[in-house]
């Protein structure tokens, strides 16, 4: 397969995208998608730090039952700090922005995105909000919670709402056209051969999250400007003083924020099918459906959001209508999770980093999907709301889905991207920490929101310390975990061995060029012949369809 | 470009149209049909927009791709507005007896 | 990097990581449609809530509108879907290569959408005579109030119960949210339309190359359509309260 590439030749002789250009401008003004996924990789990372230091916080102070470590309003500033910086600017940027956007160019057998000039504006867009957030917290914090509902947001809260609306509204219009830069290009830049069903699974996610961008994204973007208007000029539109209604925000509000949750899983959904296939050397089971349950997920994500508002006030007979049709999302997401397995069954498994990731994934987004059933029906849900049990089911969809997934493929990718190995031995060891460290960190918040502790509260009783403790420890394993890949995975661009062009022997267009791949990545447009996942040898009849 | 040229006269006839449907819709409006009123000023702007998207904006001579994106931008926008009004025009109703 | 694609066709507005210019166009058609539907979806936002309002407090959106001025908005309407034939002939003129069609009918564009804008800055100065701008100064006065009872009152329906100061006050609050995003809109249109008249006057565009003018046309209908609607959900729906069915 990779018989275009010399290996031969070692990374420093080798032009590529990494040496093609010295200097910070060379960086600052690149319209290479590939440089512009690594500036979005070191930004991302920096905010994750900066989310994983509030979520810090926060699990120190619940170490003991008394509020002792901060004051309540220090406390609702942190945990909401924690959650806008690791919602908007590094779970919706994660996979898309960054393995998206280094990949997605080379798997349709592309030279760029469809508009590198604005990719690059995206990132600037996502830099320029997360400034404008940084700036609220820098200077006293927001103490909305990430859902900013009013009419706290826009009369009651005296922190800084407004330079963190007007951020995550910038970084939105990032999201938006990073969607749009990759709808296109899915639709526009496709080798020749290369059709909608040969396209890598990672693909179709990708580009139903950014279907997701596209259509939810300017709906959050002007409910934020209303909230601004209000807030600024007093002219409430969400005002009850008024007549307004604060549960329209609400509606408004989740008719993105709903979807946004499968912005975040679809693209390590679609890290899922390239990982399981590459490392049970198998063709995706059931192709067709996995792809097509992509797109279902995007589409149905859109008709659900009232189950974050069954006791808000909303009619009781919408709360019905939603609670039903949140059941429809279930069907394609575990179309993919059997699908996966089925893929497992009687491939020749191998035990290597990304794939123990994947197996995390599996557990981890199996658990979270089913207690969202859980949340999804009506009459449990009005007794869970607002506990720790809504807080352990999406962290295990958001951290042990999205960041498991999201985490395998840097791995899984890591080589291609830098050109070499990362250590194995340790790349594994963190893996483990991190799924322990999870599990531990998450499950007793299943059974303290079940024992009805409430989320937001910066003290609680003393029966609850047991598990508490146990959580905070969890997230100090967790920590560790997340601090390994930081380490070697930066070791690894100066000392480690050269991985050639296809160090997993995976299929794809992207593990035929060299790694890292030369700036402009096909000299000549490839023609691609066959399907996704061909991993049969010749002796071996391949699938069929 | 999309190689086809519109005929000048498309353009001025689509302009007329655009404006009778104005005059219509601004005196239809001083007259009483009750309920009538807010779907006759709603139909005339759907048909000005149809007509705005379909020879000003060149879709009737544009690819499918384009119907589908149209499409999906207005289907959404459906959802927004259905869904939400599930909620308010079920929110007065009597709750279930329990 | 440059002439490496040997298929390429040699326009110098073509960008070298398309196969050929029509790959080009197609990708940046597609991508101004996509650009325009998240249009929809924003603008969507506040027609859902005006939808929600309008229902609830009817009797107050009506004696808020009916303050609105008919005769402005229609004349603004005209002169709105005036520019967007406008700009179709700009457009056909870049299409069929004459320049001077071009040039002239994109400043008529603008000179059209700079009267919107003038008309629309006299109501907003009228609102703000009258203290109809939402806000802590915010008045509706008795005078308005008889006015739109006394229209009320002669009419039979039922949907009329009685008018909030407060909810008066969301029908402006929305009047304004919509009206001013559209307006804004219109700003950013006139700035586009300026920056393509200087470079078509340079001889920029040709009918083998137009896509800036095909795409600004495209926004510049957009934003037509948006009033389209607002035209009649602020100004015209309630009208018909106080007259006889």
């Amino acid at each position: 397969m990779s018989t275009a590439v010399t290996t031969a030749e070692s990374i420093h002789r080798r032009r590529h995208y990494l040496n093609a250009d010295y200097g910070i401008r060379s960086w600052l003004l690149t319209t290479d998608h590939k440089r512009i996924a690594l500036l979005y990789l070191f930004s991302i990372t920096f905010f994750f730090a900066l989310g994983g230091l509030f979520a810090v916080l926060i699990r120190l102070e619940l170490l003991t039952p008394a509020g002792d470590m901060m004051t309540s309003d220090t406390y609702n500033k942190v945990f909401t700090m924690h959650g806008i910086m690791m919602v908007f600017f590094f779970l919706i940027p994660s996979v898309p922005a960054t393995l998206g956007n280094f990949l997605i160019p080379m798997m349709i057998g592309a030279r760029d995105l469809a508009f590198p000039k604005l990719n690059l504006a995206s990132w600037y867009l996502f830099m320029v909000g997360g400034m404008f957030a940084m700036y609220s917290v820098v200077t006293g914090g927001i103490d909305t919670g990430w859902t900013f509902y009013t009419p706290f947001s826009t009369t009651y809260s005296n922190t800084k709402v407004i330079p963190a609306a007007l951020g995550i509204l910038i970084a939105g219009f990032s999201s938006i056209f990073t969607g749009l830069n990759f709808i296109v290009t899915v639709h526009r830049m496709r080798a020749p051969g290369l059709t909608w069903f040969r396209l890598p699974l990672f693909v179709w996610a990708n580009y139903a999250a950014s279907l997701i961008m596209v259509l939810g994204t300017p709906v959050l973007a002007i409910t934020i400007v209303l909230v601004f208007l209000e807030r600024a000029f007093h002219i409430g539109i969400f005002d009850p003083r008024l007549g307004g209604d604060p549960i329209l925000f609400q509606h408004l509000f989740w008719f993105y924020s709903h979807p946004a949750v499968y912005i975040m899983i679809l693209p390590s959904m679609g890290v899922m099918s390239e990982l399981i296939s590459a490392f049970s050397r198998k063709r995706i089971f059931g192709y067709t459906f996995v792809a097509f349950s992509s797109v279902a997920i995007a589409v149905f994500g859109f008709l659900v959001w009232g189950h974050h508002m069954f006791v808000s006030g909303q009619s009781v007979y919408a709360a019905m209508v939603f609670s039903i049709l949140s059941y429809l999302v279930a069907i394609p997401s575990a179309v993919k999770v059997f699908n996966w397995t089925a893929t497992l069954y009687k491939g020749s498994v191998s035990y290597q980093t990304p794939m123990l990731y994947a197996f995390g994934f599996l557990g981890l987004f199996t658990i979270g999907g089913l207690t969202g059933l859980f949340l999804a029906a009506l009459g449990v849900d009005v007794h869970v709301t607002d506990t720790y049990f809504v807080v352990a089911h999406f962290h295990y969809i958001m951290v042990g889905g999205v960041i498991m997934g999201y985490l395998g493929g840097l791995h899984f990718w890591w080589p291609k991207i830098t050109g070499r190995l990362y250590p194995e031995g340790w790349a594994k060891l963190s893996a483990l920490v991190i799924f322990l460290g999870f599990n531990l960190t998450f499950f007793p918040q299943f059974v303290l929101g079940y024992l009805g502790m409430p989320r937001r509260y910066h003290a609680y009783p003393e029966e609850f310390q047991v598990l508490n403790v146990m959580s905070s420890a969890g997230a100090s394993i967790l920590a560790v975990g997340y601090l390994l890949p930081l380490f070697y995975l930066l070791w690894s661009m100066r000392y480690g061995p050269e991985a050639g062009p296809n160090p997993f022997d995976a299929r794809g267009l992207e593990w035929q060029m060299a790694s890292p791949p030369p700036t402009h990545n096909f000299e000549q447009v490839p023609i691609v012949s066959e399907e996704a996942y061909a991993y049969h040898t010749a002796q071996e009849v391949p699938v069929a369809g | 470009m999309s190689g086809h040229v519109v005929p000048l006269k498309v353009y001025f006839a689509i302009f007329a149209t655009l404006m009778v449907l104005t005059a219509v819709t601004v005196r239809v409006a001083f007259i009483n049909l009750g309920p009538f009123n807010a779907a006759v000023a709603l139909g005339i702007a759907t048909t000005k927009a149809v007509l705005v998207i379909l020879y000003f904006m060149h879709v009737r001579y544009g690819s499918k791709l384009t119907w589908v994106v149209i499409l999906a931008g207005f289907f959404w926008l459906g959802i927004l507005l259905a869904l939400t009004m599930t909620d308010y025009i079920t929110r007065s109703l009597p709750h279930l007896p329990t | 990097m440059q002439d490496s694609h040997t298929t390429a066709a040699h326009h110098p507005a073509f960008q070298h990581h398309f196969e050929t210019m029509e790959q080009q166009r197609q990708a940046s058609t597609l991508g101004m449609w996509l650009f325009l539907i998240t249009e929809i979806l924003f603008f969507g936002g506040m027609f859902t809530v005006y939808l929600v309002y309008r229902n609830w407090y009817f009797a107050s959106f009506a004696a808020g509108s009916l303050t609105l001025d008919v005769t402005l908005g229609t004349f603004n309407t005209v002169v709105l879907i005036g520019s967007s034939l406008t700009m179709a002939l700009a457009v056909h003129g870049a299409e069929t290569g004459k320049r001077g069609m071009l040039v002239g009918f994109l400043i008529l564009t603008i000179l059209l959408g700079a009267t919107f804008l003038g008309v629309k800055a006299v109501e907003y100065t009228h609102k703000f005579e009258e203290h109809h701008v939402p806000g802590p100064s915010f008045r509706f006065g008795s005078e308005e109030l008889r006015h739109f009872h006394e229209e009320a009152t002669m009419l039979r329906s039922t949907q009329i119960h009685g008018v909030e100061l407060g909810e008066v006050q969301l029908f402006f609050s929305l009047y304004f949210a919509m009206t001013g995003m559209h307006a804004l809109h219109m700003i950013i249109g006139i700035g586009v339309l300026s920056v393509l008249v200087w470079k078509a006057r340079h001889g920029r565009y040709s009918p083998e190359y137009f896509a800036p003018v095909e795409y600004a046309g495209l926004y510049w209908h957009f934003v037509d359509i948006v009033w389209i609607f607002l035209f009649p959900l602020l100004y015209l729906i309630t009208r018909h309260v106080g007259v006889h069915p």
